[in-house]
């Protein structure tokens, strides 16, 4: 069973690194969003600090949902979903892999573009560290979350604006918590309690979401 | 009856409000191979797709050895090779890449055992090659030369001769008769007649009446 998973990691590394495009798209988005906010806000540094938090949030979050479109699409339509499926390996098993084969090559790479684009904001080099943690722990939550919509809507001819509907609204408690932590790292305050809290919330998605996620997927193969 | 290892129980299915077929018995024992036709659209690819368990029939049931195949999803899944419109094949893998881990997915091959079935489908020299520069016949050759390697008993196959040549056609009427005489099953839809089918192969005819 291990084996499938590392085949699956393997499998999904040599697809992403036969197309860069979509491995450069997250964090070309990602780069030029934070780029653009200085530019149309204005170049005052206070300000900015305050609203980097959000700004990088509300980016890394955007350039994940960009993403995630396309997760299981090629999948669905080369017939590979249903190889799955009909695989005597299970699914749960499988879709983890995937997911974090996703998150490693989107999620991950957009964490260690950050504290540049957060030093480009003006953020202290002491806050980066709290910003990197909280960005680690609030990624994989959306790469999770954001995958079962994407099982969801993979049928679908034009899922984009219906994927984004469904999983919004579950990304407000991350991203509440995840600019959250910044903010009281900003202000000077203890930020132990919110970065628990981010951890119990992504420990609670890695369980429970690649059920979801397998059970969404089923349900698009059968259609 | 008694002896089929896959039965349809009073099996219908119906999509986007349009029914397609109702009280279809069907049984497939060891060494059967089924055909399956029909007009487009009667539901050809639908039942495949009920055997293999992708979908959930509108009502009746699939058994395996007088069981749901729902409630045994491991004896249906480590069984069956399943091939379907589209086969799997990445475009950015190679050949070998495809099928290395297409079996991995079930049961496992070496590499001797993917060049050997490489080979076998005419591919020998194009184990490297990404799949998307090949031809349309030739991908679907990487499918099939999973039915060449160390495959489970029941095959059901989905338009298998599509794109491909004469001569492979007949290369690959040839080996499913084989698999069947070697005690394995064959489900397959086609528009075209079987030259080389074994003695226990039947029709069914989902344009017409039930078997």
């Amino acid at each position: 069973m291990s084996n499938v998973f590392t085949l699956m990691l393997l499998r999904e590394t040599r697809l992403m690194f036969r197309r860069p495009a979509e491995l450069v798209n997250p964090l070309v988005f990602f780069a030029i969003v934070i780029a653009l906010f200085p530019l149309a806000v204005g170049p005052e540094s206070q300000l900015l600090q305050t609203l980097s938090p959000g700004l990088l949030w509300v980016a890394a979050l955007l350039a994940v949902l960009l993403s995630l479109d396309g997760l299981f699409r090629s999948d669905f339509e080369d017939g590979s979903l249903e190889q799955w499926v009909v695989s005597p390996h299970p699914l749960v098993v499988l879709v983890l892999a995937k997911v974090l084969a996703h998150w490693l090559y989107c999620g991950l790479a957009l964490v260690m573009l950050s504290p540049l684009l957060a030093l480009m904001l003006g953020m202290p080099l002491d806050r980066i560290p709290t910003l990197l943690l909280s960005l680690l722990l609030g990624t994989p939550v959306l790469s999770l979350l954001g995958a079962v919509g994407a099982a969801l809507t993979v049928g679908l001819k034009r899922g984009g604006i219906l994927l984004a509907l469904l999983i919004l609204p579950l990304y407000i408690p991350v991203l509440i918590l995840g600019s959250g932590v910044i903010q009281a790292a900003l202000q000077g305050l203890p930020t132990t309690g919110y970065l628990l809290w981010m951890a119990s919330l992504t420990m609670l998605t890695v369980t429970l979401a690649p059920f979801a996620i397998a059970a969404g997927l089923r349900i698009s193969v059968g259609e | 009856m008694t002896d089929a290892y896959l039965e349809t129980v009073d099996l219908a299915c119906e999509r986007d409000w349009r029914l397609l077929f109702e009280h279809l018995h069907v049984s497939v024992k060891p060494k059967d191979m089924l055909q399956v036709s029909g007009p487009n659209g009667s539901g050809k690819t639908s039942l495949l797709r009920l055997l293999a368990g992708l979908m959930r029939p509108t009502t009746g049931d699939v058994l395996i050895n007088g069981v749901s195949i729902h409630q045994q999803r491991n004896e249906l899944t480590s069984n069956l090779l399943w091939l379907g419109h589209a086969a799997g094949i990445k475009g950015l893998l190679t050949a070998e890449e495809n099928l290395m881990w297409l079996s991995a997915l079930h049961h496992g091959a070496s590499r001797e055992q993917v060049w050997y079935a490489l080979a076998a489908v005419g591919l020998a020299g194009f184990e490297d090659v990404p799949c998307h520069t090949l031809s349309a016949g030739q991908q679907r050759r990487v499918g099939l030369a999973r039915l060449y390697l160390d495959a489970p008993a029941l095959w059901i196959l989905d338009e298998p001769f599509t794109a491909l040549d004469k001569q492979a056609v007949t290369q690959l009427e040839l080996h499913l008769a084989a698999h069947c005489n070697q005690g394995g099953m064959v489900v397959l839809t086609t528009h075209h007649p079987l030259q080389n089918a074994p003695s226990t192969f039947r029709e069914l005819d989902l344009g017409q009446a039930t078997l």
